[in-house]
């Protein structure tokens, strides 16, 4: 029974692991624009995207999977995201995405506003262009100071995947889940927070050696 | 006393920060391989002269040429593209207050970044001579032994000097200093100095805002009195320090021997 159990757990992991691995995929880069129009001097790009940042941050991850799966449904009385399960996947993804990146987006604007100016005006009087004062003399500082808040925030959705469940989006939770119906079982759903437990320790050792590698300067 | 073409003249510049006027019309010329000295109280504008010279701010309005060639003028129509101002503002140097080192590289590497770039976009790929140069400017500096150190591993003199290794790495006409020393605790201030002094004494032409009025009056040919936005008074350092005529100057200079 042990390992019946472990590998449909291992199973529903591929999906929550799907689901977070695409998320990053786009939201890291989606955040980076983000961020930019939230800095931007041109206030018609500048308002607005402070506008979707609140209400980003401002509501429940999981109101926002309801509202982005149901939504459109109610609004144009067509079903946008496709049927079955990969419709549902999409809509989650959409959610996730779109909820990470505004985050990422914060966390990056920190990271770019604490660079001192006088490292720009460094570059700036040694004749450099903008694009090689960002790349060679911001970005690293940049991401070394962006580090430990985006591996708190990666850890974070590492668990909040599991929420994609409230619109029957396969993983790992939904599996643990299943056995107490088909088997009257319940330690299976405990079990599933191993999974996790592995998974994110593996996280926090991948982001503890970068923040090591990147020790050699302040 | 009419000698070749200045190497610096400015003409009448002016710069306002919202509805503050921080410089109402700084003219002033100087020669090849010369030291001005611009000392002031804090807000008389010397930084702001300094900024506007190295293109970090854009004054309203005046001019000013190198050798003879207009380098900026307020009143020209077309603005210069980012490609000539970079080019342009490389006739100077800059040594800021706070050094501003690039944390992530090493002295050496701090020294060869700037010239690096420039021969990776002049598409030469032999940066041998630039480092050779690099470590000639360090030791110059008195840092030999400190090339492979990054800036946190360094002191606030050491830093600095690395900073002025970095500006003379791209030979400029013109070597400006803003209060080089203002962060530095009179221990490392005499380092910084130290080589500046030396620099005087090869010749290298250098603009020094500085609040160090022993250090002014030594190291160099000019000196520059700006109160609230003008230049109040100007001439050699034995006339500035020696026997000042403007009242606002003897103030100055009398607030600064009593501290």
């Amino acid at each position: 029974m042990f390992w019946t159990v472990t590998l449909s757990l291992l199973e529903g992991f591929l999906g929550t692991f799907k689901l977070f691995a695409l998320t990053l995929v786009f939201a890291l880069p989606l955040g980076l624009l983000i961020s930019l129009g939230s800095m931007s001097r041109a206030r018609v790009l500048r308002y607005p995207i402070k506008f979707i940042i609140w209400i980003i941050r401002g509501t429940p991850l999981l109101l926002q999977l309801l509202v982005i799966y149901y939504g459109p449904g109610i609004l144009l009385k067509s079903n946008v995201w496709g049927s079955g399960d990969n419709g549902r996947f999409i809509a989650a993804l959409v959610s996730f995405v779109i909820n990470y990146a505004c985050y990422f987006a914060e966390i990056y604007r920190g990271g770019i506003q604490s660079i001192p100016v006088g490292q720009y005006e460094a570059g700036q009087v040694l004749g450099l262009t903008k694009g090689q004062i960002f790349r060679k003399i911001v970005l690293l500082q940049v991401i070394k100071r962006i580090v430990p808040p985006m591996s708190n925030e990666i850890i974070t959705l590492v668990k909040d995947t599991s929420l994609a469940r409230v619109i029957a989006v396969y993983e790992i939770i939904w599996n643990g889940q299943s056995f107490i119906k088909s088997a009257g079982i319940i330690w299976p759903l405990f079990y599933t927070g191993a999974f996790y437990l592995v998974f994110s320790g593996l996280l926090t050792l991948l982001f503890g050696y970068i923040e090591k590698r990147l020790d050699y300067f302040r | 006393m009419t000698a070749s073409t200045p190497i610096l003249e400015v003409r009448d510049i002016r710069k306002n920060f919202e509805d503050t006027q921080v410089l109402k019309g700084i003219s002033f010329t100087m020669q090849e391989g010369t030291a001005l000295s611009i000392i002031g109280s804090s807000g008389s504008g010397k930084t702001t002269l300094l900024r506007c010279l190295n293109f970090l701010e854009t004054p309203d309005a005046g001019s000013f040429l190198i050798k003879g060639e207009t380098i900026f003028d307020a009143a020209r129509q077309e603005k210069d593209s980012e490609e000539e101002i970079r080019r342009k503002r490389l006739h100077f140097g800059m040594v800021f207050q706070q050094f501003n080192l690039f944390p992530q590289y090493t002295a050496l590497e701090n020294v060869m970044l700037a010239p690096s770039v420039a021969a990776k976009a002049r598409g030469s790929a032999d940066l041998s001579a630039i480092r050779k140069h690099a470590e000639e400017l360090l030791d110059q500096m008195g840092l030999a032994n400190r090339m492979q150190n990054y800036p946190h591993q360094l002191s606030g003199g050491q830093q600095q000097r690395v900073a002025i290794a970095r500006a003379l790495a791209l030979h400029p006409d013109i070597l400006c200093f803003d209060e080089p020393t203002s962060a530095l605790d009179p221990e490392l201030t005499g380092e910084v100095l130290k080589v500046i002094r030396s620099l005087a004494h090869n010749r290298t032409t250098m603009i020094i805002v500085t609040h160090e009025m022993t250090f002014a009056r030594d190291v160099s040919d000019q000196v520059i009195f700006m109160d609230d936005g003008v230049i109040a008074e100007q001439g050699t350092p034995g006339e500035v320090f020696g026997n000042p005529r403007n009242e606002r100057t003897k103030q100055f200079l009398a607030s600064c021997s009593g501290v």
